[in-house]
């Protein structure tokens, strides 16, 4: 029981990694890369937050006497980071369909392949 | 001012890119481009003089103490690294006149310029930083500019080539990201230096182990170590002639520097290599790369293909290096990094050279071209023997110290495979030679060479590799250095 109610989060983090990383391999329309793109690299920015926590713990306020207990702030603001990362790379990605999209006039991947292979 | 060489380095290409995009006019544009891109060169080459005289150099940014702030770390690695890339950026944009004024267009010159500026900011930030998650944050700059300048080629196929980048470059980026999460999660540092120090602690424990495995995959792919080059064939083969020349003279050597930086900085590298079995699956990889990416690579018709499949190949044979753990094979590795930079920037641009003049890159463009363009085709057969390895070139010196590695450890069937490989790659530039050479080049053609500005930076690239083939105590003598400050053996 402990190990599936206590490392919670770590479940769903694989849980989000593994069905993320499914879409990217497994479909053919870009957008949908995209999307499991973005919920691969989601999983990983809970995957920090949870290390940082402690039970019980608060923010990190330096006051002795009351709190003693604070929640490690770094892994946080690292995840910031990457979340500008995250949403830079869905951009530029999604930049890049509008251009295929002008190109080839479709988003399947399989079509584009057709076309380029016809040539 | 010398004190703060290691953040110009970073800042100043950083700071020049945005200024670029408010630069419109092609003249102003492109002068100061090149004026940030030479002095960043004199930058990288100032700190490497500075870290073989002095030693290393620790710098914290914005003066906050390490291991809680930033530091940057120059060591006689970082410091070769550094010298090599900025030169190759340096080059590369003194060609791009010409040839982006052919590929790009008008309107979006001054954002080419700024994407490839960024790239550089990245590579060079990879490179100089001491800070592990520092690393992902430059790594993810220099991958994001990259789709951008790739996505740039003329021919549509860019796009998708760009795509496909994309997604496993993230997905690259993020094991990365998540190898170093899980560092973090056990020592509680992120700098290099002090998780030196925490790491043997925890080192037999699950979690370091899977930190490993993530950090690994992550690098295998952006280093496009066989089987995960899949993304690189397509990205340099349609990228603009001067991008795919940056990027395959940089960005997959970078990677390999990073794999050095945490298996031999941050690591212990017996444990790593013994006890993960890391070192044997790297050498099984490297050399089944070598032999099938040498064979696909005679198959090509496209020369600039041809190349990219060459490139898997070498990253073989830096891998392998590393896979021996011994001085002579990080020697190996290292100066490789150094000289096929300079081999395969120098091969890529004299294909630009070509596009320029022929319009394509087939072979059937090529046919003859021996006779039309002398100067270029000539730069192009010395970079070949530098491929194949044959004396007198820059190859020749990394394949000496390869083998003396493997022979080293008594790995006699490895350096057979390494010979064996050496002579793939002359096929595949004699294919090139031969039509370039002993084909009639097509009726009414005009003897008519690349322009200048476009022959010189090849031939400086490839006069290099020339130079580094003869004078070797240079780049040999300091990679070296930096094998031996890497396994921390006295010279």
């Amino acid at each position: 029981m402990n190990t599936i109610l206590g490392l919670f989060n770590y479940w769903i983090v694989i849980i989000l990694m593994m069905t993320g990383f499914y879409i990217v391999m497994s479909r053919r329309n870009l957008i949908k890369k995209v999307i499991g793109l973005s919920i691969f690299q989601t999983s990983v920015f809970l995957l920090y937050i949870t290390m940082g926590k402690r039970a019980g713990g608060t923010a990190p306020i330096l006051d002795h006497e009351r709190f003693e207990h604070y929640t490690n702030p770094l892994p946080s603001v690292l995840i910031l980071t990457a979340i500008v990362v995250g949403v830079a790379t869905t951009s530029v990605a999604l930049a890049l369909i509008v251009r295929i999209h002008e190109a080839y006039g479709t988003v399947e991947e399989d079509e584009v392949r057709g076309m380029d292979g016809a040539e | 001012m010398l004190d703060q060489l290691p953040a110009i380095q970073i800042v100043l290409p950083l700071l020049a890119a945005p200024l670029c995009v408010l630069l419109r006019r092609r003249i102003p544009l492109l002068g100061f481009a090149l004026l940030v891109a030479w002095t960043n060169f004199g930058v990288s080459v100032a700190l490497l003089r500075q870290v073989l005289v002095e030693g290393p150099i620790r710098y914290a940014l914005g003066g906050w103490a390490p291991p809680w702030g930033i530091e940057y770390h120059v060591d006689p690695l970082s410091g070769f690294v550094l010298m090599f890339v900025s030169f190759i950026g340096a080059v590369t944009l003194t060609y791009a006149p010409r040839s982006i004024a052919e590929e790009i267009p008008d309107d979006r010159e001054h954002l080419f310029i700024a994407a490839f500026l960024l790239c550089l900011t990245g590579l060079l930030g990879i490179v100089i930083t001491g800070d592990l998650f520092n690393v992902f944050v430059f790594l993810e700059i220099s991958a994001l500019s990259s789709y951008v300048l790739i996505a740039m080629g003329r021919d549509r196929r860019a796009l998708n080539a760009a795509f496909q980048y994309l997604v496993l470059g993230t997905i690259g980026a993020t094991f990365i990201l998540i190898g170093i999460g899980l560092l973090y999660m056990m020592t509680g540092t992120l700098n290099m230096a002090d998780m030196a120090v925490q790491l043997p602690a925890v080192f037999g424990t699950r979690t370091v182990r899977a930190a490993l495995g993530f950090l690994s995959i992550g690098l295998f792919i952006k280093m496009a170590l066989f089987p995960l080059h899949g993304w690189l064939p397509n990205a340099y083969s349609y990228a603009p002639s001067l991008v795919t020349a940056f990027l395959a003279a940089t960005a997959t050597k970078v990677a390999v520097y990073i794999m050095l930086r945490f298996a031999f900085s941050v690591g212990d590298v017996q444990m790593e290599f013994g006890a993960s079995g890391l070192g044997a699956i790297m050498m099984t990889l490297s050399l089944i790369g070598i032999v099938v990416a040498s064979t696909v690579a005679i198959f090509q018709s496209d020369v600039k293909r041809l190349l990219a499949y060459s490139s898997v190949a070498q990253i073989g044979y830096m891998v392998l290096g590393i896979s021996f753990g011994s001085v002579s094979g990080l020697t190996a590795t290292i100066v490789h990094l150094f000289n096929h930079a300079l081999t395969k920037g120098g091969l890529f641009l004299a294909m630009g050279c070509f596009a320029y003049v022929a319009g394509g890159v087939r072979l059937k463009n090529l046919e003859g071209i021996g006779k039309t363009m002398p100067w270029t085709t000539f730069a192009w057969v010395l970079g070949g023997l530098s491929l194949v390895g044959v004396p007198l070139t820059a190859g020749f010196v990394s394949k000496v110290y390869l083998i003396r590695g493997a022979l080293e450890v008594g790995f006699w069937p490895v350096a057979a495979l390494i010979l064996l490989s050496s002579l793939l790659a002359l096929v595949y530039v004699w294919r090139v030679v031969e039509v370039a050479y002993f084909r009639a080049p097509p009726d009414g053609a005009q003897r008519r060479e690349a322009p200048l500005s476009m022959l010189l930076p090849t031939w400086a690239l490839i006069g290099a590799t020339i130079v580094f083939g003869i004078w070797t105590g240079a780049s040999a003598g300091i990679a070296r250095r930096a094998a031996e400050a890497l396994l921390k053996v006295a010279p």
